[in-house]
């Protein structure tokens, strides 16, 4: 990496040498560990079973792009790809918007019971999944049975669950990043005739998008890569991708090169999506983690 | 802080209601309904080489049901990876599948459950009778003395594959039929730098199945006639020790086997690095892994008098898949004759031939179709010289405790440690104590 | 300042459901206020309610049932085994005991090696890449993919990395660099809680260095010319001025942190399968293998109750400590 001293002038930082080695070598050294199993990916993925299933090489002796058309044929790549982006999309939505909701009651109004539920959310991120896997199938199915609304194998069950997964630590960073937007603001708003949510939506929200995106990121991102719970909430037409690449392990055959064929191409729009983000979710977590 | 208090009760209250109100759903106890005549659902288990490849052999006959009787039948094919898990919130919940499979050795812990409809003279009068089926095959069906808890579809059993190419470099000339000569053989062809025989060490199933019959030829069971665990008999740990000392004394195991679980073992055989694997259906895979079928041969597996039979000659577990009916389905009628159609002369040949499996129905066996060398010694087998695994509500138990042991047993011979009969004795003792108290 | 004076006195004088100034302005809208807050937190409080909280409390109720396959079917007519499964949890001379307590060490000590580790690295990238050079942002892009890949997809590729025949790790020690006689066993044995952790890391230093880069920007520049004018080095600045000032974010982070390593399932789960080797027996897919693969959901509710009653103790230790002088209203 090129991380030559071409640095303003007037830096308040005089590096040293000593310091610029360390950066050198450290983030030489950080990159090689996050590119190695990229390397592993891509260039699995390129090799014909036989060859993926024998001794590593740095250098693939033969190449072919087989894998990446096998992979459809092998398990429903293309439903399991839709099934997620639904799940995890609409996941990310619902959870922002409620999180969104929940932060500004506890940003700008003071009112009883605020400590208890703080502390409640907080208190959900430290329950094991384990613990309620299964009542939580059990009331799924209570409620399908008593209304007719299938909650169990559908996506709506999914992003229910997954929804309520990211909240805590949504509403948890908002509340931060809406306290960071200055009150005057929606103050002044609400003197020029905006109700609370008027307040809400024209003054609180446009600040903290940034915030909000990251937020967004994050509640993607936990949906996105979920396996237990969908492992058993969904079935082959609800399936998700996490659960969904498991089926290139087979009883009899592991297909390692569709496995990171398929993670690969599953990945890159993901990534793509991701980086393009990246600058707002620098700035979003800020407020909010800082607090 | 009083009004929160009263919130929190009044939170726990409520949570209390809806936990009373959810509880389980498959409360009732009769034996299905015929509410949805016209639908089923069926959980199909992975027996192809991928879950598309199952779907393609499988919809085609569903179709054949649909326009037989005008029940529609909702296939899913479930991966392995989630099928236990998946049928036991299923049975938690009592929704579930009208029709599903089950590995075979599931069946009594599932007969437990109670979920499943048994199988009496009555409902096997619909499906032409017990004895249709093979009897090493309803003997994995449930626990002896109750009525099954499924009924038998595809059987397999484990035979000993061998690499040609790798035999006739090392000199040998006909497969092993003993353990010694499995023993003398590995050793010729680890010699010449392969390895003599294929593990999956890390495969707590595959090790219960291979120790499993390593005892019966030890004359131990893991339980007792009343279904207590016994896994500390002289005989058990003898079988445990001859098992993992293939790599340990023998050294006819290549260390690296002790970490296999994902069938490694297979794509060594294919590249010529290890002359033999105990394996159920293996040819798909070699296959798959670029092995033409005249690269390998199959041999019965091996027995200490080096001739199969019952008792201490049992030299495979019965393997298989069973197809039980849900008790909670609303289609009983349905579901009754979807079973009748799965276990149908004719579809039983068109499936089984389609997995590479054999029939456990006794007409359908007789086909020409399974008497190909390879399949022909399954089936001889399967006829003559295999058990079932201990028919016990708490056989999956079994399965985690006694194949973790193994496995750790094998992570200790790779690391060079001792195994002693002691070692080994400490380990299933540890095993057992872990066994739910009876 | 002004809001919270406000926000009090309205406290003091029985208005403390109204938000700041309103109520004087829009009399009729005030009833509509009161609830307003608590219409706002509803939806969350519902579904958190739904999925975390009424699931708990039958999780706890399944603790105290002998809930094993012969009653798996109807869950409330399991009969009461009172703290049954709990003193079988406990009874750390027995083997499920002593197995507990051996995961529940193994996890503890994973989870400190991995939150520092995930820490020490996010944190000193944050702290190398404050500064602009040429590159920065594609190396900044470059290290949130492993946050950004599947789970399954990066933990397997590890896995496949880490065979001991035909990985790249021992292709790497073993053949090129010729450490040790035999190749290592990286995914069975005591190596392989190495492996769980170096993935561990690998997936997890980049939300610690996401959320250290964030916090680096909100230290005024001002602070490090006086510093500087003052003579101090780099390295002194990061030690008395960066550092210190990252303590608010350190608290968060760690926190998280803590939490979800600690509760990780995914990660044990497809890199070992449905048996961990017991150096890296994680808690979380031992209670898996108490309840799910042997069927005795009441003893792996009872390991679960216990293991949130740990991390409830410590979160709320950790809380206090970190916040202490802190305003309340702020936790």
């Amino acid at each position: 990496m090129s991380e030559t001293a071409r640095r303003r002038p007037r830096s308040p930082m005089a590096a040293p040498r000593s310091f610029l080695w360390s950066r050198r070598i450290f983030l030489t050294l950080l990159t090689g560990f996050v590119l190695l199993p990229v390397y592993v990916m891509v260039s699995s993925s390129l090799k014909p079973l036989e060859d993926v299933s024998g001794k590593f090489q740095w250098i693939p002796s033969g190449l072919t792009l087989r894998p990446y058309f096998d992979i459809w044929e092998t398990v429903p790549l293309a439903d399991y790809f839709v099934n997620s982006v639904v799940v995890a999309g609409i996941a990310t939505v619902c959870s922002v918007t409620i999180a969104v909701f929940a932060a500004y009651a506890v940003s700008r109004y003071s009112f009883r019971g605020k400590r208890v539920f703080t502390v409640t959310v907080l208190s959900t991120q430290m329950f094991p999944g384990i613990l309620f896997l299964l009542p939580l199938f059990l009331i799924y199915v209570n409620i399908g049975n008593a209304t007719g609304i299938a909650l169990f194998g559908s996506r709506g069950g999914l992003i229910l669950t997954y929804l309520t997964f990211s909240l805590p630590f949504s509403v948890w960073m908002l509340i931060g990043y809406f306290d960071a937007v200055p009150r005057d603001l929606d103050e002044a708003a609400k003197v020029d005739g905006c109700g609370p949510l008027g307040a809400l939506f024209r003054v609180i929200v446009p600040a903290a998008v940034p915030g909000i995106v990251a937020v967004a990121v994050y509640a993607f991102m936990t949906a996105w890569g979920e396996v237990l719970f969908a492992s058993v909430m969904t079935n082959d037409t609800t399936r998700t991708l996490a659960v969904g690449l498991q089926g290139y392990a087979t009883q009899n055959d592991v297909y390692w090169n569709q496995v990171m064929a398929a993670s690969l191409v599953v990945s890159v729009p993901v990534v793509a999506g991701f980086l393009l983000l990246q600058r707002y979710l620098v700035t979003g977590l800020t407020a909010g983690a800082v607090k | 802080m009083r009004r929160i208090r009263a919130a929190a009760v009044g939170a726990v209250t409520l949570s209390l209601v809806l936990s009373a109100a959810a509880c389980g759903g498959g409360t009732t106890d009769g034996a299905g309904s015929n509410s949805q005549p016209k639908t089923l659902t069926y959980w199909a288990s992975n027996q192809g080489a991928s879950l598309e490849v199952d779907k393609k052999v499988l919809q085609p006959e569903l179709d054949k049901f649909e326009k037989e009787t005008g029940i529609k039948v909702k296939l899913e094919v479930v991966p392995w990876s989630d099928l236990l898990n998946r049928i036991l919130t299923a049975t938690t919940s009592g929704q579930g599948p009208d029709v599903l499979n089950i590995g075979n050795t599931w069946s009594a812990s599932l007969q437990a459950s109670g979920a499943l409809l048994p199988w009496d003279a009555k409902n096997f009068e619909k499906i032409g009778g017990k004895d249709r089926f093979v009897d090493s095959a309803l003997g994995s069906t449930g626990v002896q003395g109750q009525d099954p808890a499924a009924v038998p579809l595809y059987s397999m059993a484990y035979a000993l594959y061998y690499n040609k190419k790798m035999f006739k470099d090392a000199g040998v000339e006909k497969p092993p039929a003993t353990w010694d000569e499995v023993i003398a053989t590995g050793k010729k062809i680890t010699g010449g730098g392969g390895s003599g025989i294929g593990v999956e060490g890390s495969n707590l199933s595959n090790n219960i199945h291979q120790v499993f019959v390593l005892g019966k030829q030890h004359g131990a069971d893991f339980f007792t006639p009343d279904g207590k665990a016994e896994f500390t008999s002289d005989g058990a740990v003898a079988a445990v020790k001859q098992y993992v000392d293939l790599m340990a004394t023998h050294r006819i195991v290549a260390p690296g086997n002790a970490e296999y679980a994902q069938n490694q073992s297979l794509s060594d055989f294919a590249k010529n690095k290890t002359a033999m694997v105990l394996w159920q259906t293996a040819s798909a895979t070699f296959k798959a892994q670029g092995m033409n079928d005249d690269e390998w041969g199959v041999a019965p597996a091996p027995v200490p008098s080096g001739v199969p039979g019952t008792g201490k000659a049992t030299n495979s577990m019965v393997a298989g898949i069973n197809l039980a009916v849900f008790k909670n389905t609303k289609n009983i009628d349905g579901a009754m004759k979807f079973v009748n159609f799965m276990t149908g002369d004719a579809e039983q040949k068109i499936l089984n031939t389609a997995y590479g499996s054999i029939p456990p129905v006794k007409s359908a066996q007789q086909d020409p179709a399974f008497s190909a060398p390879a399949l022909a010694v399954l089936r001889e087998t399967l006829a003559t010289s295999a058990a079932a695994l201990p028919q016990v509500p708490e056989e999956s138990q079994f399965e985690t405790v006694v194949g973790t042991a193994v496995k750790e047993l094998f992570a200790d011979a790779a690391a060079g440690r001792a195994v002693t009969t002691e070692s080994v004795r400490a380990k299933l003792e540890k095993a057992q104590q872990q066994m739910p108290k009876k | 300042m002004t809001t919270t004076a406000i926000e009090k006195t309205g406290g003091r004088s029985g208005q403390r459901h109204t938000p700041g100034t309103a109520p004087r302005k829009r009399r009729p809208g005030r009833l509509r206020a009161l609830g307003l807050p608590y219409l706002l937190l509803l939806p969350a409080l519902l579904l958190e309610l739904l999925v975390h909280l009424v699931p708990m409390v039958i999780g706890i109720v399944m603790s105290f049932r002998e809930l094993t396959q012969f009653f798996i079917r109807d869950w409330t007519s399991a009969p009461w085994a009172g703290l049954d499964n709990y003193a079988v949890s406990v009874d750390f001379d027995a083997p499920v005991g002593e197995a507990l307590l051996a995961s529940f060490f193994t996890t503890c000590l994973f989870t400190l090696c991995s939150v520092g580790l995930c820490w020490l690295l996010g944190t000193a990238a944050a702290i190398f890449m404050q500064e602009t050079f040429r590159g920065r942002g594609f190396l900044r892009a470059l290290f949130l993919v492993p946050y950004a890949l599947p789970v399954y997809a990066a933990v397997i590729t590890w896995a496949f990395m880490f065979q001991r025949d035909n990985g790249l790790v021992n292709h790497v020690l073993h053949d090129q660099l010729g450490i040790g006689d035999s190749p290592a066993f990286w995914l069975i044995g005591d190596n392989a809680f190495v492996t769980l952790l170096v993935v561990s890391v690998w997936k997890g230093w980049p939300f610690a260095f996401l959320i250290m880069m964030a916090g680096l920007q909100n230290i005024p520049k001002e602070i490090y010319e006086a510093a500087a004018l003052d003579g101090a080095g780099v390295w002194q600045q990061i030690r008395r001025i960066t550092l210190p000032s990252l303590r608010p974010v350190n608290q968060v982070l760690i926190l998280v942190l803590f939490l979800w390593t600690f509760n990780d399932f995914n990660t044990p789960f497809v890199l070992f399968g449905k048996a961990a080797p017991e150096s890296a027996d994680l808690i979380s897919l031992h209670i898996y293998q108490s309840s799910f693969q042997t069927w005795n959901f009441g003893t792996g509710s009872a390991m679960s109750v216990l293991l949130l009653l740990f991390l409830l103790v410590v979160t709320g230790g950790y809380l206090l400590l970190t916040t202490r002088g802190r305003k309340a209203s702020d936790v």
